[in-house]
């Protein structure tokens, strides 16, 4: 079967795209986990200037719309003689923003662990560094992995956002061949399409990574 | 005998808590291979007086002294010393419930003591062995009954090789039929020379086990002495008629 050149020339754009939008969204994911631990531990155990740090920093990224974090990301930092690519302006963007999404549900996650669990580690000679390393953030993560994983799959939908600070993944490259031919319907469908695929898959490994990571007591498998 | 140092001693030991004085000034020295039993009305500093001989809290005032060094409660290196030097059990059991019993056992000589995972997976089968639960090194903290937990926080706690051992309650939240396992671990803990600080309701232990009884009320030692003392027969001691009480209210 031979395809129009409209849908030769959408696939190959949007296919494109989808290895942009990938490129995107792995890093975005992973670092916005680490910084949602790292600023999450902060949150839940600093002392009073760390912990507000945290709370400034998550007050922020939570508090203002992730358009306007980019734009000043890539069209404002070169006014103080920092240049970012299209790319790591959107990669930044998104693992700040991502991060401290994060960082809530992992603090709720921390917050949530019974006193009794230090109790036995700093009774048997742990330090607190390493009782939250050892004890805390592994049965955090696990009470967390729910709400880390919703924040994931509302990545993988922004991630479109990249398009605005001119770095073209499945969205720009659609909107690109929408204009071109003005067939808006069949485009947007089709990008919708991919982003359900790009979801199902998230779905997927994360349904995998909850079973990896289930314990009797975190949970049903 | 009495010129013997003792293990622990502890002095004029005082905390508050919001302004609500827990611990009004307690003494005493245990000698090592002494069993001292705490009881008590509730609220009577019991708990508090455990968890200040560990430091899990910090106390306000007053000496600790333990294998004849001065605790110096402000240095942190010296506090996570000595709580591996002294053991606890809690009334919760306070099992890591993200980990197996082998792995509840094996944490703290990893990290703590540094052991290779061979070694303390070895450790931890021989101690799991001691408390009767050598089948079930697998398991996690859920998959286990109260008693089973406790008898795994023990082998947990004994591990790390204390000096002493302090247990809080250990057969409290326990349903009935299940402190009977419990408290023969602890029997056979005291039959090998166990030093032990024990606070309880459970009768048959202050009587079989304690060779000194502290009677705590509002913060202080209101009584004590050896079981003979306070227990004996037409003796018309507060240990008395406290447990005379709990016998009652059990039916014993």
């Amino acid at each position: 079967m031979e395809l129009s050149p409209f849908y030769q020339e959408l696939f190959e754009s949007l296919n494109r795209g989808l290895l942009m939008s990938v490129a995107l969204i792995i890093p975005s994911a992973l670092g916005g986990i680490l910084i949602g631990i790292f600023a999450g531990c902060l949150r839940a155990f600093g002392n009073g200037l760390v912990r507000t740090l945290g709370n400034t920093y998550a007050a922020i990224f939570r508090g203002t719309p992730l358009v306007v974090q980019l734009f000043i990301l890539y069209f404002g930092l070169p006014n103080l003689g920092l240049y970012l690519s299209p790319y790591a302006a959107a990669v930044t963007g998104f693992i700040l923003c991502s991060g401290a999404y994060q960082s809530e549900y992992i603090r709720g996650a921390l917050l949530s662990i019974k006193r009794g669990q230090y109790h036995g580690a700093q009774a048997l000679g742990f330090t607190t560094l390493q009782t939250i390393f050892w004890i805390i953030i592994p049965q955090a993560i696990r009470r967390a992995i729910h709400g880390c994983g919703n924040e994931i799959i509302y990545l993988i939908k922004y991630s479109s956002l990249a398009y605005i600070v001119t770095c073209l993944e499945l969205t720009g490259e659609g909107k690109t061949i929408a204009t071109e031919y003005f067939r808006f319907t069949e485009v947007f469908t089709i990008i919708g399409l991919y982003y359900l695929a790009l979801v199902s898959c998230a779905v997927l490994i994360l349904k995998k990574i909850e079973q990896r990571l289930y314990i009797p007591g975190f949970g049903h498998k | 005998m009495t010129t013997r140092q003792p293990l622990l001693k502890v002095a004029a030991l005082r905390k508050t808590f919001d302004n609500n004085p827990i611990l009004k000034g307690v003494s005493f020295e245990l000698h090592k291979g002494g069993i001292i039993v705490l009881i008590g009305p509730s609220g009577g500093g019991k708990s508090t007086l455990l968890q200040c001989i560990n430091c899990l809290t910090i106390p306000d005032g007053g000496e600790i002294e333990f294998d004849r060094q001065r605790l110096d409660i402000h240095s942190r290196p010296a506090l996570y010393q000595h709580r591996q030097d002294v053991g606890m059990i809690f009334q919760e059991f306070n099992l890591f419930d993200h980990l197996s019993a082998r792995d509840n056992i094996t944490i703290a000589l990893r990290k703590i003591k540094k052991l290779p995972r061979r070694e303390a997976d070895e450790r931890a089968r021989l101690e799991l062995e001691q408390v009767g639960l050598a089948d079930k090194a697998e398991l996690y903290p859920a998959q286990l009954s109260g008693g089973q937990k406790q008898r795994v926080a023990i082998a947990r706690a004994l591990a790390m090789d204390p000096k002493v051992l302090l247990l809080d309650e250990p057969t409290s939240a326990l349903d009935p039929e299940l402190i009977g396992e419990v408290i023969n671990v602890i029997k056979e803990l005291a039959a090998k020379g166990m030093t032990m600080i024990m606070a309880t309701h459970q009768i048959s232990l202050i009587a079989t086990l304690a060779d000194h009884i502290l009677f705590m009320e509002d913060g202080r030692i209101a009584e004590q002495g050896s079981p003979a003392e306070l227990l004996g027969a037409g003796c018309a001691s507060k240990t008395q008629g406290f447990c005379d009480r709990l016998n009652q209210l059990s039916g014993e």
